[in-house]
């Protein structure tokens, strides 16, 4: 089963076997322009809730992209590296970032639903 | 600063029209971007023509006999020298040495001397000049014209089929045309290393003039952020960045705007300071700088040598689109200056290997 989550920093999250997959929203790739560059972590590096564990580079500025959820990064997204274009032209797919294991994966439940985020867009 | 107390340009409704992300800019409201994109209207201006909206720089003519010499008392550069028609790139200097603003200089015949400034320092340059200006000549500011830059490869072409007497200037010339109607000045230059003019318009007349160009085969508008791109692989200086009041021109690289004449002479503001930096070399340089990697690094990044020391720091840098790479430009402690020195850039509390590099980063394509 595929369930897909938001945060407020503009990232989602699909959560797949225990395994979340994270990239960056249509929004945030619209706003941010052109993307030239990004910065992954390494599999293997653990991470907590809310740091900043890759970087996002475009014409414009430097972003940071944050860890959604606690966990054990699996796998980040090479396509993207050698592509960097690829996360504007889909960024809800195959220009994705990192994948976690989470470390509890009941905590993926608490992020933002589809309406919960749209409904956070329309705030900005 | 907020919305309503931006200042616009005569052509803010075609940007909201043409969708432009708009943005404060030196007190501004400026389009950074169409929905093209930085990357595909940077690309748009090297392989055809960009239309930008300039009219947030200062326009003013200094008018009355002997212009030039009385400008010379506030520029290093030779004014008296500047031919008819000729426009010449040179900087208001400060006591201290360092830039007020560096500006564009025309000669439009005996009584009238043409300037253009940056939007930030217009409203520090112009009394700074008027106040200096002896009898007899008078500083008359255009807040009343916009100011379009037409740039890339295909400008020229397009000039040709609607103002023949712009398309046969030569780099640095200007000439009074009409387009569609309306009387403008024109000049060969611009600010992104490539073939093209800047073209200034009745601020009443600016859209109907902008909208005849954008009808033209091969123009598309181009916002700041590939203004900005584009100037900075050309390796031309924004002030407020790569220059400013502390800077002087030795440390710059911007000694070239000082002819032999104007230094033995050492008669403009700043002379003093200026040359004496220059008789003792400067302690730090601008140079270019070339990351290895895709990593870009901006402004602010601290530059080290190969053993970590801190040397100086980037002024602008970010991603250059024609290079394919990122470049930047900075400064560095002067015995680091020459090419291809190996030098550390500091990027999220990393070490970035980089070198410094000739500028331009992409060769200029001027009509010469």
């Amino acid at each position: 089963m595929t369930t897909l989550r938001y945060t407020k920093d503009h990232e989602w999250v699909r959560l797949e076997d225990g395994i979340a997959t994270v990239g960056i929203t249509e929004h945030a790739q619209e706003a941010l322009g052109d993307v030239v560059f990004v910065e992954l972590p390494d599999p293997g590096r653990e991470v907590e809730e809310g740091e900043a564990c890759s970087v996002v580079e475009s014409v414009k500025a430097a972003s940071d992209v944050y860890a959604p959820l606690t966990g054990r990064v699996t796998e980040s997204n090479q396509a993207i590296i050698d592509d960097p274009a690829l996360v504007n032209r889909d960024s809800g797919g195959e220009g994705w970032f990192f994948k976690l294991a989470l470390a509890d994966v009941a905590a993926f439940d608490a992020l933002l639903d589809e309406d919960g985020y749209q409904a956070f867009l329309e705030t900005l | 600063m907020n919305d309503d107390a931006l200042k616009t340009t005569p052509l803010d409704a075609l940007h909201r029209a043409q969708g432009a992300k708009m943005v404060p800019f030196a007190g501004y409201s400026m389009p950074v971007q169409y929905p093209a994109g930085v990357l595909a209207e940077h690309q748009h201006c090297r392989q055809a023509a960009a239309l930008f909206d300039v009219s947030h720089m200062g326009q003013a003519s200094i008018r009355g006999p002997g212009g030039a010499a009385a400008l010379e008392r506030l520029v290093p550069g030779d004014m008296q020298g500047l031919g008819a028609w000729r426009q010449k790139y040179t900087l208001l200097t400060l006591e201290s040495g360092g830039i007020m603003d560096d500006l564009m200089v025309a000669n439009l015949g005996p009584e009238r001397l043409f300037l253009v400034v940056n939007a930030s320092r217009k409203d520090i340059d112009l009394p700074h000049i008027a106040a200096h200006l002896p009898a007899g000549l008078v500083l008359e500011r255009h807040d009343d014209r916009a100011l379009l830059a037409l740039q890339g490869p295909a400008a020229a072409g397009v000039m040709a089929g609607l103002a023949p007497a712009a398309a046969a200037l030569g780099f640095m010339g200007l000439a009074e045309i009409t387009l569609g109607g309306v009387a403008c000045l024109a000049s060969r230059s611009g600010y992104t290393g490539e073939d093209g003019f800047e073209i200034s318009i009745p601020a009443a007349e600016a859209e109907a003039v902008a909208t005849l160009l954008l009808a033209q085969p091969g123009v598309r508008l181009a916002g700041l952020g590939a203004r900005d791109s584009l100037r900075l692989e050309a390796g031309l200086c924004l002030y407020g960045n790569d220059i400013d009041e502390t800077t002087n021109p030795v440390e710059a690289a911007l000694m070239w705007t000082i002819p032999k004449r104007r230094r033995a002479e050492a008669n403009f503001i700043g002379a003093g300071a200026i040359l004496a930096a220059l008789a003792a070399g400067p302690a730090r340089r601008r140079v270019g700088i070339l990351p290895e990697g895709r990593a870009p690094a901006r402004g602010h990044t601290a530059i080290t040598d190969d053993a970590g020391q801190t040397v100086g720091e980037i002024t602008s840098g970010g991603f250059g689109p024609s290079l394919g790479a990122p470049c930047a430009m900075g400064y560095v402690r002067a015995d680091l200056a020459a090419v291809d020195t190996r030098i550390g850039l500091l990027v999220r509390g990393k070490m970035l290997p980089a070198r410094v590099a000739a500028m331009p980063f992409v060769p200029h394509r001027y009509l010469r």
